[in-house]
């Protein structure tokens, strides 16, 4: 047991290193990712020809390997290969890909008749969308961010394999080396980071809605 | 004042929802809307504020044609009231209140402090306030959608179905409320339900709909009980509208009988009981009726406690209905009318009123010279 702790110190500072840059791996495409999926995932439900159109692209996105992502990305965008950037934008289309869909489908569990107040009170469209819609929304947003955040944090780990520096590579020196403590150590941190992720987005989730806690009270 | 000049609305999968509709809900007046299912009442409503746009003709208010302006500011000068209340979930009660202040940019303070005011206004607890929608009653829900739609104050008050999720009890509470509101506030409202009883108690004038948008008879409600247009009003407005219609029908009082009375609390001298009479009416100083005193029970004196206070009384202006109502609950089998002091006038039997009524039946009728009767057996 010792053995684990004692690498541990004696790796901190890269360890720290790798911990961070995994945390801005995976938090960055999902800010990015949940901007761009507001607006589409909006779109998509305004436009109910958009929709299925729209659910059916990024979901099939979704079915792209990560690593066959990451090695293509070079050729389409024009990046070095082991540029973190090709990591940032491959997340970032894998969390549209799958909060679109959890936008467009949170709207629209917006009740009618709370939709039809908002318009009834003289709400203009954009408002209505970020004083009512949304609000309403955060309970179905926040579990999809949820499921982007733990995906994303595994999908970077993937990304040990072109080279770019994140916990990821603790997996791979500890193969190389035959040595079994880095890639425990990996996979705690990983553990660890999804936790984090997690509970970060739980918590302010329940503190944009106490009024769904109130409906129990 | 808002019309319809003849406004009709086809939907894009070819539904005409109202067809040529033309109709005036004057200033400070409660019009309603009823029909059944599926006639066009919500889509009527919904064109006066344009949440639905008109495929033809023109709604004015005070005589501006509604087309020409903002959608959203239009909105915000018209009240709605929604089905369902339709609160904003993650909003507290005051919040919900305050969302058209807010919209119109009276700023936060000034805008809870009217919300405030308005908690009160519709009878609910100031405590209320801070909670969420979900922890209140249907019925308070629906008290705070009222309230919300006054916020600022508007001319207009549209309301859909609004108290139709509520039980029955409480509904009465809230058209009682309603018409309370009414009187203080003399607000232009356009009313929408499907039950005719809830149309006839609260409107000024009642238009009734029929499937296909079609406007099938606007009327006060006494008229409308009276004399329905057509079969499909006649239908609508239930077999048992004659005994509604009394409400509304003001005939000439029939000769009352003098009554003898005897005052509260003197002394019995025995001789008072007279042969099929056992009944004897208690007034006070002031000849206002007090109650029914038993004459077999034996009783030495006119005291309060003696008395049956079972029984309504009719005042001398009132309805048919109130005169019947009053025969029939009387112990003494005679109604108690009064005048509007309170004081005593005379009494009335239920065979009087009845035969009072059958002469009303029998009157020819004002409108279009019809003469239809009152009770019109329904077809099936
Ligand atoms: N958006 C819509 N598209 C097509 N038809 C509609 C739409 N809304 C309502 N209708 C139809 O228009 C008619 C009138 O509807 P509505 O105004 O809601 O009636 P009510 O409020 O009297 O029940 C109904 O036949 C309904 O099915
Ligand atoms: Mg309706």
């Amino acid at each position: 047991m010792s053995e684990y702790f004692t690498w541990l110190l004696d790796n901190a500072g890269q360890v720290t290193a790798l911990f961070w840059a995994h945390t801005k791996l995976a938090v960055i495409p999902l800010l990015i990712g949940l901007v761009l999926a507001l607006p589409l995932g909006w779109a998509s439900r305004r436009i109910p020809r958009l929709y299925t159109p729209m659910v059916g692209l990024t979901g099939l996105l979704y079915t792209i390997p990560s690593l066959a992502l990451f090695v293509a990305l070079p050729g389409i965008i024009g990046t070095k290969i082991l540029d973190p950037v090709n990591v940032v934008v491959a997340l970032t289309l894998y969390t549209v890909a799958l909060l679109v869909r959890t936008v467009a489908d949170g709207l629209a569990a917006v009740p009618e008749d709370v939709q039809a107040a908002a318009t009834a009170m003289g709400y203009r469209r954009f408002r209505r969308l970020v004083a009512v819609e949304l609000p309403i929304a955060v309970p179905v947003i926040a579990a999809g961010l949820r499921v982007a955040a733990v995906s994303n944090v595994s999908l970077v780990s993937v990304a040990a394999l072109i080279g770019v520096p994140q916990l990821g590579q603790l997996f791979t020196s500890g193969f190389q080396l035959f040595y079994f403590v880095p890639i425990v150590w990996g996979v705690v941190l990983c553990l660890l980071l999804a936790f984090l992720l997690d509970a970060v987005i739980l918590l302010v989730a329940r503190w944009l809605t106490p009024w769904t806690r109130a409906a129990q009270a | 004042m808002i019309e319809f000049k003849s406004v009709t609305k086809r939907y894009p999968d070819g539904t005409v929802a109202v067809d040529a509709l033309s109709l005036t809900a004057p200033t400070g007046q409660i019009t309603v809307l009823v029909g059944p299912s599926g006639c066009g009442k919500t889509t009527s409503l919904r064109m006066i504020n344009r949440m639905i746009e008109l495929s033809s003709g023109q709604i004015l208010i005070d005589g501006t044609d509604t087309a020409g302006q903002d959608a959203a500011t239009l909105r915000r000068g018209i009240g709605y009231v929604i089905q369902h209340a339709g609160l904003f979930p993650h909003r507290t009660i005051v919040d919900n209140i305050a969302t058209v202040p807010m919209l119109v940019g009276w700023g936060r303070t000034r805008a809870r402090e009217r919300a405030y005011e308005l908690l009160e206004r519709v009878g609910l607890d100031r405590r209320l306030a801070r909670r969420y929608p979900a922890q209140l009653s249907g019925g308070q829900q629906q008290r705070v959608g009222v309230a919300r739609a006054l916020a600022v104050d508007p001319p207009i008050l549209l309301m859909d179905e609004p108290f139709s999720a509520v039980d029955p009890i409480v509904r009465e509470e809230l058209q009682t409320e309603l018409m309370r509101l009414q009187a203080e506030l003399d607000k232009t409202i356009v009313f929408v339900t499907h039950d005719i009883d809830e149309a006839i108690r609260i409107g000024d004038q009642v238009a009734v709909m029929r499937q296909g948008g079609l406007l099938a008879q606007l009327a006060p409600p006494a008229e409308l009980l009276a004399h329905p247009h057509d079969d499909f009003v006649a239908d609508f407005v239930g077999r048992d509208r004659g005994y509604r219609a009394l409400a509304f029908s003001n005939a000439q009082l029939p000769a009352l009988r003098e009554e003898r009375t005897v005052r509260l609390g003197a002394a019995l001298d025995g001789d008072r009981s007279g042969a099929g009479d056992d009944w004897l009416l208690v007034v006070d100083d002031a000849q206002r009726p007090q109650g029914w005193l038993d004459l077999r029970a034996g009783h030495r004196d006119a005291a309060a406690d003696h008395l049956e206070l079972g029984g309504t009384t009719a005042c001398r202006d009132g309805s048919l209905r109130s005169l019947l109502d009053a025969a029939l609950s009387s112990p003494a089998g005679r109604g108690v009318v009064i005048d509007d002091t309170g004081r005593l006038l005379g009494t009335v039997t239920a065979r009087e009123v009845l035969a009072l009524i059958e002469a009303e039946r029998e009157r020819p009728t004002s409108s279009a010279g019809s003469t239809e009767p009152l009770e019109k057996s329904t077809p099936g």
